[in-house]
C-alpha cells in the first residue's frame, strides 16, 4: 500500500511538472511583452524596464525560466511576486478561502442532494418521485454551468430577491447561489449513478443470499446493498471535487466572488504571467493529489482492487 | 421445417426466453443492433424531444432568413435596450438593435464551433485510441501519459490562457476558437476510446479473429473499430453540447469570439452590465444557449443508451 | 391434479404417520414478460422428510431454479408470481404467514445454497463477518462471540486456518473453499431444510465430489432435509434418496432413486438417461433428446414432451397427462407409463436427421 502511493505519487511528478511547464510556456513564451502590459499606457523609463525583465528572468532562455520559477517554488515556496511587488502566495492566500468555502458549500450539496435523490429513486423505482428524479436529472446535467447561474441569478436574485447575486458581503448566505449553479450537474450525474448502481446491487446475487439468510429488508438495503453501491459513488464525488477548482472560474465571474478563480481569469487579462502560473500549478497539484486519494480510498471500500 | 424453425427460437434457457417476442428475425447481427438501437430511440421521449431542438437550432443555424426578416446589424441608437414589444419580441440590445434578430443569428456560430470541434477530436481520439489500445506496450503507455497530462490542465484555464495569448493576433474567430477547444479538449474522448478498444480488444471474437489469421489492419478496420465506436459516438454528441457551453463560457470571460462577430457568448457579456434594469438581454440568450446544449446532450445520451446493449432496461 | 397420491406416497420408505418437513402442494408460479405470461410453474407437488434427499432434476427452464426461489421467499416479484398453491412447512403454509415470521423461519430453519458462490457471497465484506451475520442477526449475538461461532462453522466445512481466513474477502478463496463457505453459512444456524441449487455446476470435476460428499455428511450430521437441484444426473446417483424429474415447470416422474435409474416410467427421464455416456458403450454416438423445451409462454395444449417424444400419439398432443402411480412408490405423468416402464411402448416418431425436430415413423424410409 505504502508502496503503491510512493509509486503514484513519483509517477504525478512528471505529470505535474509538464502539465505546468505548458502553462508556463503559454503565458511566458507567447508573443506581446509583459512589462508592457504591467506598464500600460504610461510611459517607462528603460531603467525600470531592465529591472523589472532581471526580476522575472525575462531575459534568460525559457527553460532557465522555468527552472528558476520551479526552484524557487520547491526552496522557499516562493510562487514569484506580482507585479505590484507582492508575492504571489499572499495573493493566494488571501484568495483561498473563498474558492475552499465555494467548493465545500458545493460538495456538501452535491453529495447529500445526489446521493438522497438516487437512493429514494431507487427504493421507489417507476413511482412519481422516481420519474421525477430522472426529468430533473436530465435537465440538471444538460444544462452547462453558465446557463444554470444566470438562470439563478435572474430567479432567485432577481425575481424573489431571495439570495444576493455577487459579492460575498452576506456571508455564507452568498455562497448559496453560486454553490447552487456549480453543484446542478454533479448532483444530477449523482443521482443518476447512486439510482443505478442501487439498482443493479439490489438484484445481484449477494443481496438475494441475504435475503435469503433472514436479513430485514432495512438491513438488505443498506448494509448489503446502499455498502457496494456506494463505491462508484464515492470515486466519481472525488474526481468532481478534483474538477472543482477550475470549475470555479467561470461561477466566481458569474457571482463576482473574489477567489482564485476571479483572480486566475483578471490576471490572464492582465497577462500577469507569475499569478496565473501560481493559481494553475495549485489548481493542477489539487487535482492530481486528489485523484490519488480518490483511488487509495476506493481500495479500501472495494477489497477486490489490489495495489501492485 | 416449421418445427425447426420454431426450436430455433427456444435455444434460449429460461431467463432469455422470457424476453423473447416469438418473432425470431434472420438480419445479420449488426443490422439488427442497429435496428434494436432505432425501435429504442423512436420510443424514448428525450429523444423525439432533443431531435425536435435540434432540427429547428440546426436550422436556425443555417438558414436565419427562415426565422427572421430583420437585419441583425441594423441598429439605432435612439431604441437602445427596450423591453421585449409586438414590434420587437426579444427587446432591442444595447446597441438598438432588434434582438430577436440577434440571438437567432447567433446560433450558427455556436454550432459551428460545437459540430467542428466534435469532428476534429473525434478524429484524434479516434486514432490516438485505436492506435493506444491495440498496440499497448509502450506507444500505449506514451499516448496515455500524454493524455494524462493534457487532461491535467483544466480545459477552461488553459483554453483561456491560449486565447488571451492569441489575442495579440487579434485572431480570435470561429477556427481559432474552435483549434484551442480540440487543443485542451481531446483527452477525454481519447480515454473513452481507448478504454473501448481495449474491452474489444481482448474479447473473444478478437481472439477468434487473430486465429484464422487475420491482418492487424483488418482486424482493426473490421472487428475493433466497429465495436469499439458506439461510446465514442453517443459522448461526441453530448460533447458537442458541452463545446457549445465551453465556447459561451470563453466568449462570456472575453477571450472567445470578439465583436462584431454575433454571438451568444457576447450577448450573455454585454448583458451582465444592465442585469439589474434589462434582464431580458441575459434572459433570451441564456435560454438559446440552454436549449441547445441541452439537445445535444439528451441526444447523445440517448444514443449512446440505444447503443450500449447492456443498458437495456 | 391428485395431490393426495402425490403428497402421501412419493415418497418411499416414508414412516407412516411421520409429519412431513415441508410439503409443496399444486404450486403456480407464473412471471409476467413482455411475450406473456410464461408459466413457470404449474401444479407442482413433493413432499420431504427430515434426513430426505429430494433431487430435483430438469433442464434449464424447467422450473428447478423457480422452485427453490419460491420456497425460499426470494422469488422477483414482479415479475414473478404466486399463481396458487401452498408451500407447508412442518404443517404451517409459508405463503400465507406474515413476512416476519417468514423471515425467522428464513436462513435459520429454511437455508439455501446457492450455485455461484462468487456472485452470491458479497464482495466487500469478510467472509467471516458474512456467517456471523447470521449469529447477529438471528441469534442477536455479540461481534466477537459470532465471529468465534463463525470461525468455527468454517473449521466444520473443511476450511483449512479458519482463524486466519475468516477476514479474508470472497474472491480470495478458490471456487471449493467458496462454496464451503457458502455451505457453513446456511448450516450455520441448523437448518431444518437445506436447499442446494446446483452446489457444484461451476465447480471443478474433483472439488464437486469433495463438496458433494461434505453435503451428504453434514446432511446426516443434523438430519436435514436436503432439496438437490440439479442438471447433472451423476451427482443425484449418488446422494439422492427419491428424484423428480422435472420438465417445463411439472414433475413428470418421482420415484426411489433406484426405481429412476433402473426402470424410469416416462419417455422424457428414459432420455436424459440414454444421454449419459457410459464407458461399456463402445464407440457408439451419444444420444441427444431431440428439439428444445417449449416456451413457457407457450405450452402444448397435451403433454408438453410430446413434441419431443419417440412415442408420442394424438393424445398426448390433446390431453395433458396427470401424474400417477404406475408402480409402489412410482409416480409418472406420461399416458403411456406403463408402457415405458414395461419397455413395450410403440415408437411413433424418430429424431430428424439434424436432431433438431422430430419425424413420424410412418415416413421413415426403408434404410
Amino acid at each position: 500500500m505504502t508502496r503503491y502511493i510512493i509509486r503514484r505519487l513519483l509517477q504525478f511528478v512528471p505529470v505535474i511538472l509538464i502539465s505546468t511547464l505548458i502553462v508556463y510556456a503559454l503565458v511566458f513564451a507567447m508573443p506581446g511583452d509583459p512589462i508592457r502590459a504591467l506598464a500600460g499606457d504610461r510611459p517607462m523609463s528603460d531603467a525600470v524596464r531592465e529591472t523589472l525583465r532581471e526580476q522575472y528572468n525575462l531575459d534568460d532562455p525559457f527553460f532557465v525560466q522555468y527552472a528558476k520559477y520551479l526552484w524557487g517554488i520547491i526552496s522557499a515556496g516562493d510562487f514569484g511576486t506580482t507585479f505590484n511587488g507582492r508575492p504571489v502566495s499572499d495573493l493566494i492566500a488571501q484568495r483561498l478561502p473563498v474558492t475552499a468555502t465555494l467548493a465545500l458549500v458545493t460538495f456538501v450539496i452535491q453529495t447529500i442532494m445526489g446521493i438522497i435523490a438516487g437512493i429514494l429513486a431507487a427504493l421507489y423505482r417507476d413511482r412519481f418521485f422516481d420519474r421525477f428524479v430522472q426529468v430533473a436529472t436530465v435537465t440538471m446535467v444538460a444544462l452547462p454551468t453558465l446557463v444554470i447561474a444566470f438562470l439563478m441569478q435572474l430567479v432567485f436574485g432577481l425575481n424573489l430577491g431571495l439570495f444576493p447575486i455577487a459579492g460575498i458581503n452576506d456571508g455564507l448566505i452568498s455562497y448559496i447561489l453560486p454553490a447552487l449553479a456549480m453543484a446542478s450537474v454533479s448532483t444530477g450525474i449523482l443521482a443518476r449513478l447512486v439510482r443505478s448502481e442501487l439498482l443493479d446491487s439490489l438484484t445481484s446475487d449477494y443481496v438475494r443470499t441475504a435475503t435469503a439468510k433472514g436479513m430485514k429488508r432495512t438491513r438488505v438495503v443498506t448494509r448489503h446493498g446502499l455498502r457496494n453501491s456506494l463505491i462508484p459513488a464515492v470515486t466519481f464525488i472525488g474526481a468532481d471535487l478534483a474538477s472543482m477548482m477550475a470549475g470555479s472560474i467561470v461561477v466566481e465571474a458569474i457571482f463576482n466572488l473574489p477567489g482564485l478563480g476571479e483572480q486566475v481569469y483578471r490576471s490572464i487579462q492582465a497577462q500577469e504571467g507569475t499569478v496565473v502560473v501560481g493559481i494553475v500549478t495549485l489548481f493542477v497539484i489539487f487535482f492530481v493529489l486528489i485523484n490519488l486519494i480518490v483511488d487509495i480510498l476506493y481500495g479500501l471500500l472495494d477489497p477486490r482492487i489490489r495495489y501492485e | 421445417m416449421s418445427e425447426m424453425h420454431k426450436a430455433e427460437a427456444r435455444t434460449a434457457p429460461i431467463d432469455s426466453q422470457l424476453e423473447t417476442s416469438g418473432k425470431s428475425e434472420q438480419k445479420t447481427e449488426e443490422a439488427s443492433l442497429l435496428a434494436d438501437a432505432w425501435r429504442s430511440l423512436r420510443r424514448n421521449p428525450w429523444f423525439i424531444v432533443s431531435a425536435v431542438l435540434l432540427l429547428i437550432f440546426l436550422t436556425m443555424a443555417v438558414f436565419p432568413q427562415l426565422f427572421t426578416n430583420t437585419d441583425p446589424r441594423e441598429c439605432l441608437l435612439s431604441r437602445s435596450r427596450q423591453d421585449p414589444s409586438g414590434e420587437f419580441w426579444f427587446g432591442t440590445d444595447v446597441q438598438g438593435c432588434d434582438y430577436y434578430s440577434r440571438v437567432i443569428h447567433g446560433a450558427r456560430n455556436s454550432i459551428a464551433i460545437g459540430f467542428i470541434v466534435a469532428i476534429g477530436t473525434f478524429i484524434v481520439a479516434v486514432l490516438l485510441g485505436l492506435v493506444a489500445g491495440y498496440s499497448g506496450g509502450w506507444v500505449d503507455a506514451l499516448i496515455s501519459r500524454i493524455t494524462d497530462m493534457v487532461f491535467a490542465v483544466p480545459y477552461i484555464l488553459g483554453a483561456l490562457v491560449l486565447l488571451n495569448a492569441l489575442q495579440a493576433f487579434q485572431a480570435q474567430g470561429v477556427r481559432e476558437v474552435s483549434f484551442v477547444l480540440i487543443i485542451f479538449m481531446w483527452p477525454t474522448m481519447t480515454r473513452l476510446m481507448r478504454g473501448s478498444v481495449i474491452s474489444v480488444v481482448n474479447s473473444d471474437f478478437v481472439m477468434a479473429a487473430r486465429a484464422l489469421g487475420a491482418g492487424p489492419i483488418t482486424i482493426m478496420r473490421r472487428h475493433i473499430l466497429p465495436n469499439s465506436l458506439g461510446p465514442v459516438i453517443g459522448y461526441a454528441t453530448v460533447f458537442t453540447g458541452i463545446i457549445i457551453g465551453a465556447e459561451a463560457v470563453l466568449t462570456f470571460l472575453g477571450v472567445g469570439l470578439q465583436l462584431p462577430a454575433i454571438s451568444w457568448g457576447l450577448q450573455l457579456s454585454d448583458a451582465r452590465q444592465y442585469l439589474q434594469t434589462s434582464p431580458h438581454l441575459l434572459l433570451f440568450p441564456v435560454i438559446f444557449v440552454g436549449l441547445t446544449v441541452f439537445a445535444f446532450m439528451t441526444m447523445g445520451d440517448a444514443v449512446r443508451d440505444a447503443l450500449d446493449p447492456k443498458s437495456k432496461k | 391434479m391428485t395431490e393426495s397420491q402425490t403428497s402421501t406416497r412419493i415418497a418411499p420408505g416414508t414412516r407412516p404417520g411421520d409429519a412431513p418437513l415441508l410439503e409443496v402442494k399444486d404450486l403456480h408460479v407464473e412471471f409476467r414478460t413482455k411475450a406473456g405470461v410464461a408459466e413457470a410453474i404449474n401444479g407442482l407437488n413433493f413432499t420431504l422428510h427430515a434426513g430426505e434427499t429430494l433431487a430435483i432434476l430438469g433442464e434449464s427452464g424447467s422450473g428447478k431454479s423457480v422452485t427453490a426461489q419460491t420456497i425460499m421467499g426470494i422469488l422477483d416479484m414482479p415479475p414473478g408470481r404466486i399463481a396458487g398453491g401452498e408451500i407447508r412447512y412442518r404443517g404451517d403454509d409459508l405463503l400465507t404467514m406474515s413476512e416476519e415470521s417468514r423471515r425467522r423461519l428464513r436462513g435459520g430453519k429454511i437455508a439455501m445454497i446457492f450455485q455461484d458462490a462468487l456472485s452470491a457471497l458479497n464482495p466487500v465484506m469478510p467472509v467471516g463477518w458474512q456467517i456471523a451475520e447470521m449469529f447477529r442477526v438471528h441469534h442477536g449475538m455479540k461481534r466477537k462471540e459470532a465471529r468465534v461461532k463463525a470461525v468455527e462453522m468454517m473449521t466444520r466445512v473443511g476450511i483449512p486456518a479458519a482463524e486466519e481466513r475468516a477476514g479474508d474477502y470472497p474472491h480470495q478463496f478458490s471456487g471449493g473453499m467458496r462454496q464451503r463457505i457458502m455451505i457453513a453459512m446456511a448450516i450455520a444456524l441448523d437448518p431444518d431444510v437445506l436447499i442446494a441449487d446446483e452446489p457444484t455446476t461451476a465447480l471443478d470435476v474433483t472439488v464437486q465430489a469433495q463438496v458433494m460428499r461434505l453435503l451428504k455428511d453434514l446432511q446426516k450430521e443434523f438430519n436435514m432435509g436436503l432439496i438437490l437441484i440439479t442438471h447433472d444426473l451423476g451427482v443425484v446417483a449418488d446422494v439422492a434418496d427419491k428424484i423428480a424429474v422435472m420438465y417445463s415447470g411439472r414433475v413428470m416422474e418421482a420415484a426411489d432413486v433406484y426405481e429412476i435409474y433402473g426402470k424410469p416410467g416416462h419417455p422424457y427421464t428414459q432420455g436424459l438417461l440414454s444421454s449419459i455416456p457410459r464407458i461399456d458403450d463402445e464407440g457408439g454416438r451419444l444420444r441427444a433428446i431431440p428439439g428444445l423445451p417449449p416456451s413457457l409462454t407457450d405450452l402444448p395444449s397435451g403433454c408438453p414432451f410430446s413434441p419431443r417424444c419417440e412415442f408420442a400419439t394424438d393424445r398426448c398432443r390433446t390431453e395433458r397427462p396427470e401424474l400417477r402411480l404406475i408402480a409402489e412408490g412410482h409416480l409418472s405423468a406420461c399416458h403411456y407409463a406403463e408402457d415405458v416402464y414395461a419397455g413395450t411402448a410403440t415408437r411413433t416418431q424418430r429424431p430428424s436427421p439434424t436432431g433438431a425436430g422430430m419425424i413420424p415413423v410412418s415416413e421413415e424410409a426403408p434404410e
